[in-house]
């Protein structure tokens, strides 16, 4: 099978790449790419662990085709943080203890982001339907919703 | 005298004795004493866990025991 | 020692040493792995649940451009000995046959060949090339079929443990306990209440499927990347699968994406070893969550049996239980830590207790948090509820009535010393959750919870930098920020800020052996090593103050991180710092380090009370929990934060398991919901907040009064869940899960009945 040529632009960056028409964004991302902090827990859209942005969409990179990444513009967790400082969902995640394991910590950040980027000021069954698509083994989801709640109250005091 | 209680999984070895009483100082001179009694036991003993006075050891090779210890053998707790 | 007192780090809530890389996506987990050169291993599972394998054929795999090997388990050594660590214990000669089939697959899904080729693609594609000639065979499937006379035989050669006679059982071994005269017990109780109860088979659910990376060098020394609870087992289980000595492997721990007690054996570690030893190359094998469902460690199913007699006045009088629980394809099922706490919480002077690890062509079951315990608990607990319903009395006070307490003799052996079952019944009565009535239409439900804890053996090391900083190496995988609360005991003994010490999971090259993270165990043990190695430090930098004082060291003190003369010293120093000693460690007799390797002994015993809220839409049949409530006696909370997200979590998984989670399986043994889809475990619209109380009733063995609080947690939700529906129906639906489709089934036959 031959390799299709592949350009898209992956965190504000301009990125080449050679996929193979049955590959996944997800393996893209981590083996041709070598950006392994989007996870694989399931394959099948299930788990949320491979949360990206693509256009501006959340989507699930295990259900995304490499080649549909052309000319698209993508955004992972490695692209959250600005430079050296943590966007403040990740910060209200470490400050509220909001992971364990850490596993399916990029795709919780990634999801909540695209969250607030549209709505601001979610209640917390909004918030529980919109991360509804990831899974969390280990916290039972409360720090979790309590660190989202106050990354968008620390974001509206910012706006 | 220190009293010794057998569960029901070592009464096969025990030939169905639950509790017997042992003079020792520590817990290698009970093993031994009940291997003295029930040759072969103590290979059993070794794997199970006791609690000594209500503490549970995995492996109690070190500690003392007091004149009137009570010491049961119980099964091997991990976890998840 | 150990007594309630002011700490200045421990029960502060820090962000963790490990958060950033985990909140950024550069932490390393199992699969992020890569070497150069790197090739792909794929397995080839078994698709019958039973069967004989009469011949493997990878003639046609092996022809493919870019397959390197194929191995089955004629690779393998046989007659591998010895024993492994893990609940009910099990042989290497077991897990040798459980990672790769030998003459027989013993359930669908269980390995009988791997291939190793160029890419993961490729190897998958391989494996279609892999001709097995099968005899299929009939599969047993449940506990009681497995126990009937006549029934199909899993393991030909399996004689019953326990001296039941030498004719081949599928009951590996029977657990028995008894105390006092249960038939005199019950002959004198006014109310003898009893009920069987089932719980599914569930699976630990983790969400980073199992991975590891190995290579083998010239010298035929291993080194293998995975994610494990515990990378010292994974080095002792390969060397004993692959016939090596553990001198020739080194396990490097990844970090860890949840594992609960399924990360506690090995599944791909000597695969991907002898794949690399045949290919000279570095192998990669990454489970499929599919995979992870049909051939990783799930929990026993069970069927348990309980009876409980009691006084008017709400004394139990007898009880007894009756345990079987599925162990898989091999020995092994948590029967016996279930028929050890099943009784755990109570007082009892007469009672029997019988269990049985049944073998079933299902895979072998693995710990799950407190394993046994949530099963049979569901039991006995259920079975008070319908006690306090019979006898009219509030569910807590007939608890009260009846609970352990320091002093009492444990159904297991031990007395018990200071436990705080009575103490979190009490704040459960109190809680303001419990003293609102219930609204209108809901069921409320409460239960009990319990787990042993365990110590065993940890390592630690602490080294001292130049500037006085800290670093903390230890060997226990961190599974949920116990990598904070190793620097926060750190802090706390040494007297100095916590963001000044750095806590490190070694290698097993690089640290001392540590047994698994699992059982509650490594705050409790790992944070003992840690604690020593402190005082170790503090032991040593009073020496090099004395020295540098010209007194003798049993004359300085340890204060706030400083070296001050013992009050009576006649002298006049300045006090000096950690960072004072460690700056001038060259000129006093070099670097500073402390540690310590130890046998912890006396876990102590962590108790819990969960209640909840519920409503059941009786038309769907579908259970929302409206609330929940989880108290639990924690010793002493290290990190609060992170005990309340152990109970939190663990919480939640009880609920799931109660709830939906179960194995379906067809007649002929095959797993019809492998996927997170249809094996649904909870989802953040599912769950309410889940309220927490940490009680603290400190364990005397423990510096700093750790108990440990990972286990219990699962333990106490599946009774409350059934104990609340029940009560929100007005009957009880005895066996789990309370799934949509069976409780419209239970509605559907009471209202005819």
């Amino acid at each position: 099978m031959s390799k299709v040529h592949v350009v898209t632009n992956v965190n504000g960056e301009p990125r080449e790449m050679l996929c193979e028409p049955q590959q996944s964004l997800l393996e893209v991302l981590r083996d041709e790419l070598g950006m392994t902090g989007t996870k694989e827990g399931c394959a099948t859209g299930d788990c949320g662990a491979c949360s990206v942005m693509l256009n501006g969409r959340l989507v699930c990179s295990c259900l995304t085709l490499g080649v549909e990444a052309e000319g698209a513009d993508i955004t992972t967790i490695e692209g959250i943080a600005e430079g050296s400082q943590l966007h403040p969902v990740q910060r209200k995640f470490l400050e509220h203890a909001a992971l364990q394991c850490g596993i399916c910590t990029p795709g919780f950040i990634v999801a909540t982001k695209a969250l607030l980027d549209r709505n601001p000021n979610p209640d917390e069954t909004t918030i529980r339907y919109w991360l509804a698509g990831n899974l969390c083994r280990c916290t039972g989801y409360d720090k979790i919703i309590r660190a989202v709640q106050d990354a968008a109250t620390e974001l509206a005091h910012e706006a | 005298m220190a009293r010794v209680v057998f569960p029901e999984h070592l009464l096969q070895h025990t030939g169905g004795t639950r509790e017997i009483e042992v003079q020792a100082s520590n817990y290698r001179g009970i093993v031994r004493a009940v291997d003295k009694q029930w040759p072969g036991i103590e290979q059993v003993l070794i794997k199970s866990a006791v609690a000594i006075d209500g503490q549970i050891y995995q492996d109690a090779w070190l500690e003392p025991i007091r004149e009137d210890s009570e010491i049961f053998f119980m099964q091997r707790i991990e976890g998840g | 020692m150990a007594e309630a007192r002011d700490y200045r780090a421990i029960g502060t809530r820090p962000v963790r040493p490990d958060g950033v890389d985990k909140v950024t996506g550069r932490a390393n987990f199992g699969a992020d792995m890569t070497l150069p050169n790197m090739i792909h291993g794929k397995v080839l599972r078994s698709p019958h649940a039973h069967a004989r394998i009469k011949s493997i054929d990878a003639s046609r795999a092996l022809q493919l451009p870019g397959v390197y090997a194929v191995i089955s388990g004629a690779d393998f050594p046989s007659g591998a000995e010895g024993e492994i660590s893990g609940e009910g214990g099990g042989t290497v000669s077991d897990l040798a046959k459980n990672i790769m089939a030998r003459d027989k697959a013993l359930y669908h899904g269980h390995a009988v060949a791997a291939v190793a080729a160029k890419t993961a693609f490729l190897a998958e594609s391989a494996l279609e090339l892999i001709d097995v000639d099968y005899e299929v065979l009939p599969p047993v499937l449940d506990v009681d079929t497995a126990m009937a006379d006549g029934a199909p035989l899993v393991d030909e050669h399996q004689r019953t443990g326990g001296g039941q006679g030498d004719a081949p059982s599928n009951i590996a071994a029977i657990t028995k306990f008894e105390r006092g005269d249960p038939e005199a017990g019950f002959a004198a109780a006014d109310v003898v209440v009893e009920g069987a109860y089932r719980v599914p088979t569930a699976h630990q659910g983790y969400i980073e499927p199992h991975a590891c990376t190995a290579t083998l060098d010239e010298e035929g020394r291993a080194t293998v990347w995975c994610c494990t609870q515990g990378h010292f087992d994974v080095r002792s289980m390969t060397a004993g699968v692959l016939g090596k000595s553990v001198g020739e492997i080194k396990v490097i721990p990844s970090e860890i994406g949840g594992g609960f007690g399924g990360k506690t054996v090995i599944y791909l570690e000597p695969l991907a070893v002898k794949l690399s030893e045949l290919t000279g190359r570095p192998v990669k094998m990454v489970m499929s969550r599919e995979e992870v469902f049909r051939a990783t460690g799930p929990t026993s199913a069970s069927h348990c049996r309980v009876k409980v007699g009691a006084k008017r006045d709400g004394t139990i009088t007898a009880a007894t239980a009756w345990l079987a629980y599925e162990a898989g394809a091999f020995p092994g099922a948590p029967v016996g830590p279930g028929c050890m706490s099943v009784f755990a919480p109570y007082d009892l002077d007469n009672f029997r207790i019988e269990g049985f690890d049944v073998l079933v062509n299902k895979p072998k079951a693995a710990a799950y948090r407190a394993p046994g315990a949530p099963q049979s608990l569901h039991a006995m607990e259920s079975t008070i509820d319908e006690l306090a319903r019979k006898l009219g009395m509030d569910p807590i006070d007939l608890r009260l009535a009846n609970c352990a307490d320091e002093g009492t003799h444990a159904p297991y052996g031990p007395t018990f010393p200071p436990i705080g079952i009575k103490k979190c019944l009490e704040a459960a009565k109190a809680h303001p959750n419990y003293t609102t009535p219930k609204a209108e239409g809901t069921g409320r439900g409460i239960a009990a919870g319990f787990w042993f804890n365990i110590g065993m053996q940890s390592s630690a090391e602490v080294r001292l930098s130049e500037d006085g900083t800290v670093t903390v190496m230890e060997g226990s995988p961190d599974i949920g920020g116990s990598r904070a609360s190793m620097c926060l005991m750190a802090a706390e003994t040494l007297g100095v800020p916590y963001n000044i010490v750095r806590a490190h999971v070694g290698d097993t090259e690089s640290t001392g052996f540590c047994n698994v993270t699992g059982g509650s165990r490594t705050t409790f043990a790992t944070g003992l090593a840690v604690v020593q190695a402190c005082e170790d430090i503090i032991a040593e930098c009073k020496q090099r103050a004395a020295m540098t004082w010209d007194i003798d060291a049993d004359q300085v003190d340890w204060t706030d991180g400083e070296a001050v003369p013992k009050p009576g010293v006649n002298i006049d120093v300045a006090p000096l710092s950690l960072a004072d000693i460690a700056g001038n460690a060259g000129r006093t007799g070099g670097p500073i380090l402390g540690r310590a390797s130890l046998n912890a002994q006396g876990a102590g015993a962590s108790f819990s009370v969960n209640f909840a809220d519920v409503t059941v839409d009786r038309e769907t049949g579908k259970v929302d929990v409206l609330n929940f409530t989880a108290i639990q006696d924690a010793g002493t909370a290290i990190h609060p934060a992170y005990v309340e997200g152990q109970m939190q979590g663990g919480a939640v998984q009880g609920l799931g398991w109660a709830l939906n989670e179960e194995y379906v399986y067809d007649n002929n043994g095959v797993m019809e919901n492998a996927g997170f889809l249809d094996y649904r475990i909870p989802v953040a619209s599912d769950m309410p907040m889940i309220d927490t109380q940490i009680i603290e009733v400190p364990n005397p063995s423990h510096p700093y009064g750790v108990r440990g609080v990972g286990e219990t947690p699962i333990v106490a939700p599946l009774a409350v869940t059934s104990n609340a529906v029940s009560d929100a129906l007005g009957f009880r639906i005895s066996d789990l899960p309370l799934s949509p489709p069976s409780v419209l089934a239970a509605i559907d036959a009471h209202d005819e009945a």
